[in-house]
């Protein structure tokens, strides 16, 4: 076994490779950016080596740096992670050629896999199932035009060097193909230094189910169950689970069966992905090959009890499979949400800044449910505007879906950021909604039931009652404490009142009545003329201060964030994609508070707003041009992404404050129109 | 005997309906509640005791003798928030407009004169349309008779008022002279002189809303403390604002029972300092780390964002919070900023609240907008408040403590009792490039030796050692201890007596 390992990586992955490395007593040599000085890869290696500057293409996707730091640290194989240089044939064999061990696929594998024609070549040849396509490279805008006609549309146009969503566009028309062959172009020449794209056609309510495999160097091959990545916001995987709610045994077998062809017919070796498009009638299309460890790999893990990394680090040492097809048994259902910094009100936007609250579930295995926090950051860390906004993949474990969906609302309800924005709510929103946990997903699941981007779930009445009760509970520990403070007139302190109205968003009014009750405190909800509607109990040990609330109310467990609002009125609670303000008042209060006139926000609409922290690409209009609604306004770059900004409606341009290459902050005003 | 009970009740009955049903409604009408309901949902249930339901106007002029409401005008009396005294008045705008008349100055000397001799704040709720012109001298009288009140109990009992409607002319001196002002956002407006004398006299146009708005006197001008969005949030921050403060100037610092953790270490107070020392950070995240659950009250919140000022509790028991803003002009010290904190810091001693003062700042603000506008003497007052003040003090240098403004910032030299800093701590006369082109003035030009210098310079002064090594700072601190330490600071100094020498009263520099 090897000795000491580097890890050419960082965030997350990094740190999950540095674990299971701990555990299995090898040294590791985590590498770092200039950005990353402080991150949590490095504090967690034993050793760490400065690889460069921040931006990616110059420290971490610079090979000789890499090869510099392996040959200073004296590290015998190198873990790459995902991303990266992690598909990079160049790099597993320049490690070859040093006499490093890679801990991944051979580098014919990853050449094969990594060229989107010559692997479907290979998966032809190997009888896997594929999607009609075009093979051969293309030159430019009007060769994507007449290969998308041939198809017939809608087609997909990627990067050929690409995995997941990066450099990935759906096209439905020939101006689509046109506009969207030169972003792809680009973002693949930013993102892989590769400018090569290909075309395929593009399978109406798909789902992406894949295949794990796991290869030694010994010939033996097996398929690791699959995982069902269907939630995906523009081609980005947001959920994953495992197993797919979708495929029977004999439909998992076919492809497990297929995958390890394909995986025996380039020699695979070490941990790898077979990716499916299944569709209705599961029907399954072989998509791609991902020669690395998956980003979703931990759902995986949880259902089989294999340590993939692990295995992959003893695969790369020349050990055998210890575990034979049979030994793969699944057990239980797991799920995973990919935390983004993203800003799930203002259409995902990325969010970058100071973690200035990082605290995540904590992991656990109780009653049957297991909680796993895969993650690079730390409170006080910087999410930057360099790299992946993905800061955590959280995932639970239990016995049925039903229990693990459960489970993830809860954690995901307990997770608390504050600092930047994150999708957090639009998780929980997915976890509740009704499509989702019936199963019956497609990867245009978001698209579809989110049409108009997030806007949080409506608080429907048990919701709100439910919110209600809680509130008030919150609002007794505050009040009452506040009448415990000192030099008060001798037994003239405040009795609090029994009865109460809480306003949620000061639009629905639920009057209650609360009492100290024998289990708790007792709540009950009462009609316009007093009378008890329903009666609640709720019990915490939550106290002022504590960002979640974790208690009972009527004996079920109930989780929801808390943050007093300002100005006092009342609290800001957030409950499985909800977000709603509750206002604690005296029935006169409450009165009293319906005078109270509405603000009206100032009219931002003849603006155009920076929507996230980012640097100006390029302006396209100037003062006194007539723009129509849709025309793109200027393009701002945050986190490797080019943004359009298009116009929301007709208009004339009346100021222009920004150009190419400023830096702005969020909310800066672009420009203006008349 | 029944009948005159009855009556009793009756004529109670008329006098809290004020200007009548009418009056009400037009005051509904513009967002704002009535004097009562103000005072009612400010008081703890039921606590109010009023005064004077019955008085009215002897004024016989300009047919007055047919228009008398009771209470004249104002509702007064006492109360308890949370269980402690308050005494408040509240001008009643549905009757003659809440104006001031001698009958209706009265009523408030009453409460003024009771609430210093009980050692309770005092609140006032202004909502009304100035002196009562028919009253003439009289009217004027009355406001000198409620300002002479108001000098007298400043310092001995916290004065708050609130704006809540027109205060302008001779009503907005005795808001003046109280500890804080807060308005209510688009209801309330405050002047000297109002828009059409102002048009009158300087043929200026401009609304009451530009003239004295709630943003403008937050923002702008800082009369006011703080801007809350309507009456009834004006109310419940008021309640919060009283149980911070002390009753009188003898009394302890309110405590009440809390949920944190005086050990909680924070880590990520590690991370706070950026690695590039021109880099900005929020002290607010400091400062909301530090106090007791995360609450903290700030004062002139809009005003002078680049430092900060507000109430806090460490351990259940208030604490004056003074803090540079990095995040909005560096921190620096401006006249604005120096008179902020100044003001904060002179309040906090009147009322035995310890402050602690955390630091990054880079020096004062060059230039002659500041010279001209006189920031010696205002940079003067803020020295003098700590230089004077006697309750506990304690310093956390975080960064930058460059030049005359470490001496500013409550440090050793003025009678600091805890002075610590971070590691990242830099104290020095200034920064390393100024300083080196004034040490070494020969060389500039020469670009080699003046980055060897800079070097030198930075590794000799810009650190918190050779300030520790003199003493001048107690303890290099861990940041994420700070509140561990202050914490334990702040228990030892709970009995801290320090007093100034007698004097009729201190000359600060105004």
């Amino acid at each position: 076994m090897f000795k000491k390992i580097l890890i050419a990586n960082r965030g997350e992955i990094a740190c999950r490779v540095i674990k299971t490395a701990k555990k299995m007593g090898i040294q590791t040599v985590a590498v770092y950016s200039d950005a990353d000085k402080d991150a949590l890869h490095v504090e967690m290696a034993d050793e760490a080596v400065n690889i460069g500057p921040a931006a990616s293409a110059q420290s971490y996707l610079v090979m000789e740096n890499i090869l510099k730091a392996i040959k200073d640290t004296g590290a015998e194989a190198v873990h790459p992670g995902y991303g990266f240089l992690s598909e990079n044939p160049k790099f597993a064999e320049a490690l070859e050629a040093a006499g490093v061990a890679f801990i991944g696929p051979n580098v014919k594998a990853i050449e094969v896999m990594g060229d989107k024609i010559a692997s479907k070549k290979f998966a032809n040849e190997a009888k896997v199932n594929t999607v009609p396509g075009h093979m051969g490279l293309i030159k430019d805008s009007d060769e994507a035009i007449r290969i998308a006609n041939d198809i017939g549309y809608p087609v997909m146009i990627k990067a050929s060097a690409g995995g997941g969503g990066k450099g990935m566009r759906i096209a439905e028309s020939e101006s689509d193909v046109a506009e969207g062959f030169q972003s792809a172009v680009n973002e693949a020449i930013n993102s892989f230094g590769d400018d090569r794209i290909f075309i395929e056609k593009f399978i109406t309510e798909p789902r992406h189910i894949e295949i794990q495999v796991m290869a030694d160097k010994h010939g033996n091959t097996i398929y690791v169950g699959e995982r069902e990545c269907s939630i995906q916001r523009r081609n980005q995987k947001v959920i994953e689970e495992a197993p797919s709610p979708f495929l029977d045994e004999a439909t998992r077998k076919m492809m497990g069966e297929q995958s390890v062809a394909l995986a025996a017919a380039v020699d695979y070796e070490s941990a790898g992905t077979v990716e499916f498009i299944v569709d209705k009638d599961r029907n399954f299309y072989f998509l791609e090959m991902n020669t690395r460890l998956q980003v979703e790999h931990p759902v995986t893990e949880l259902i089989t009890g294999i340590d993939l990394v692990e295995q992959m680090i003893r695969v790369a040492a020349g050990e055998k499979l210890s575990i034979a097809q049979d030994d793969v048994k699944l057990t239980g259902w797991a799920m995973e949400s990919r935390i983004y910094a993203e800003d799930p009100y203002r259409n995902f936007l990325p969010s970058t800044g100071r973690l200035v609250r990082y605290q995540p579930p904590e992991e656990r295995v109780e009653n049957g449910v297991t909680v796993r926090n895969d993650t690079g950051v730390y409170e006080g860390g910087e999410i930057s505007i360099f790299y992946d906004p993905m800061i955590a993949k959280l995932c639970t474990h239990a016995d049925t879906r039903e229990e693990a969906v459960d489970a993830m609302s809860d954690a995901l309800d307990t997770f608390y950021i504050e600092g930047i924005q994150h999708n957090i709510p639009f998780l929980g929103a997915i976890m509740e909604h009704e499509r989702f946990r019936s199963g019956n997903i497609t990867t245009g699941f978001i698209a579809e039931e989110y049409p108009d981007g997030f806007e949080g779930v409506a608080v429907d009445d048990g919701r709100a009652e439910m919110l209600a009760v809680v509130a008030v509970f919150l609002n007794e520990i505050h009040a009452a404490r506040a009448t415990m403070i000192s030099g008060q007139l001798s037994g003239r302190g405040r009795e609090l009142p029994e009865d109460w109205v809480v306003s949620l968003d000061d639009e629905i009014a639920i009057p209650v009545r609360a009492f100290e009750g024998p289990e708790g405190l007792d709540v009950s909800i009462l009609d316009a003329e007093g009378e008890v509607v329903s009666s609640h109990t709720v019990e915490s040990d939550w106290c002022p201060g504590d960002t979640v609330f974790t208690g009972e109310v009527d004996g079920k467990n109930v989780v929801v964030q808390t943050l007093r609002a300002k100005g006092l009125q009342g609290y800001n609670l957030g409950y499985r994609g909800s977000l709603v303000n509750a206002a604690v008042r005296t029935e006169r209060g409450y009165e009293l508070s319906k005078l109270m006139p509405e603000k009206i926000e100032p009219d931002t609409s003849n603006l155009l707003l920076c929507p996230m922290p980012g640097l100006v690409v390029s302006i396209h209009v100037e003062v006194g041009q007539s723009v129509q609604a849709g025309e793109t306004l200027a393009v701002v770059e945050a986190m490797k992404m080019e943004n359009i900004l298009r116009a929301e409606r007709d208009g004339v341009i009346s100021v222009v404050n920004a150009e190419a290459g400023d830096s702005l902050a969020v909310d800066a005003i672009i420009l203006e129109f008349e | 005997m029944k009948d005159i009970l009855r009556q009793l009740e009756e004529r109670r009955a008329a006098a809290r309906m004020g200007g009548g049903e009418r009056r009400i409604e037009a005051q509904h009408s513009k967002g704002k509640l009535t004097a009562r309901e103000r005072v009612e949902l400010f008081l703890d249930e039921g606590s109010f005791e009023e005064f004077d339901t019955f008085v009215e106007h002897d004024c016989q002029d300009f047919g007055m003798a047919d228009n008398k409401t009771p209470g004249d005008g104002v509702v007064t009396g006492w109360g308890t928030v949370n269980g402690r005294t308050v005494f408040l008045f509240a001008k009643d705008f549905t009757v003659l407009g809440g104006s001031l008349s001698r009958n209706h100055s009265k009523k408030i000397n009453k409460v003024q004169d009771m609430a210093l001799k009980m050692g309770a704040p005092i609140i006032g709720l202004f909502d009304a349309g100035g002196a009562r012109i028919q009253e003439g001298v009289d009217a004027l009288g009355g406001y000198g008779e409620v300002f002479s009140r108001n000098v007298k109990a400043s310092g001995v009992i916290p004065q708050i008022s609130i704006i809540m409607g027109p205060c302008a002319g001779g009503d907005v001196y005795s808001p003046a002279m109280t500890d804080f002002i807060f308005m209510v956002k688009d209801t309330s407006y405050m002047f000297v002189t109002g828009p059409d004398v102002v048009k009158t006299v300087t043929n200026e146009e401009v609304t009451a809303e530009e003239l004295g708005g709630a943003k403008v006197h937050s923002s702008r001008t800082s009369v006011a403390d703080g801007a809350w969005e309507n009456d009834v949030v004006a109310m419940t921050q008021l309640r919060r604002l009283i149980d911070f403060l002390p009753s009188n100037n003898r009394a302890d610092v309110p405590e009440r029972p809390f949920f944190d953790d005086a050990e909680r270490k924070e880590m990520s107070l590690d991370t706070l300092i950026p690695e590039n020392p021109n880099m900005p950070y929020d002290m607010k995240e400091l400062v909301v780390k530090f106090v007791d659950e995360g609450d903290f009250f700030e004062i002139q919140e809009d005003f002078a964002k680049n430092v900060i000022t507000g109430f806090g509790r460490l351990e259940g028991r208030t604490v004056g919070v003074i803090a540079n803003q990095p995040l909005v002009l560096a921190g620096v010290l401006d006249s604005d900023a120096s008179r902020k904190a100044a003001r904060f810091v002179r309040f906090c001693d009147c009322f035995s609240i310890p402050l602690v003062t955390f630091v990054d700042v880079p020096g004062f603000l060059p230039g002659t907008s500041q010279e001209y506008g006189g920031l010696i003497k205002h940079g003067a007052k803020l020295l003098y408040a700590y230089a004077e003040a006697t309750v506990p003090k304690i310093t956390v240098i975080t960064r930058k403590a460059y030049g005359g403004a470490y001496v500013v910032m409550s440090s050793k030299h003025l009678r600091g009792d805890f002075n610590y800093a971070w590691p990242t701590a830099e104290i020095a006369v200034m920064g390393a490039k100024g300083a080196v082109e004034i040490i070494h003035r020969k060389d500039i030009g020469n670009d080699e030796k003046i980055a060897a210098h800079t070097k030198e310079y930075e590794e000799r002064f810009l650190n918190p050692f050779v300030a520790a090594e003199r003493g001048y700072i107690d303890e290099v601190i861990m940041p994420h201890s700070t509140r561990t330490r202050v914490a334990r600071a702040l228990a030892l100094l709970k009995d801290k007596d320090l007093d100034n020498p007698w004097k009729k009263h201190d000359n600060i520099p105004l």
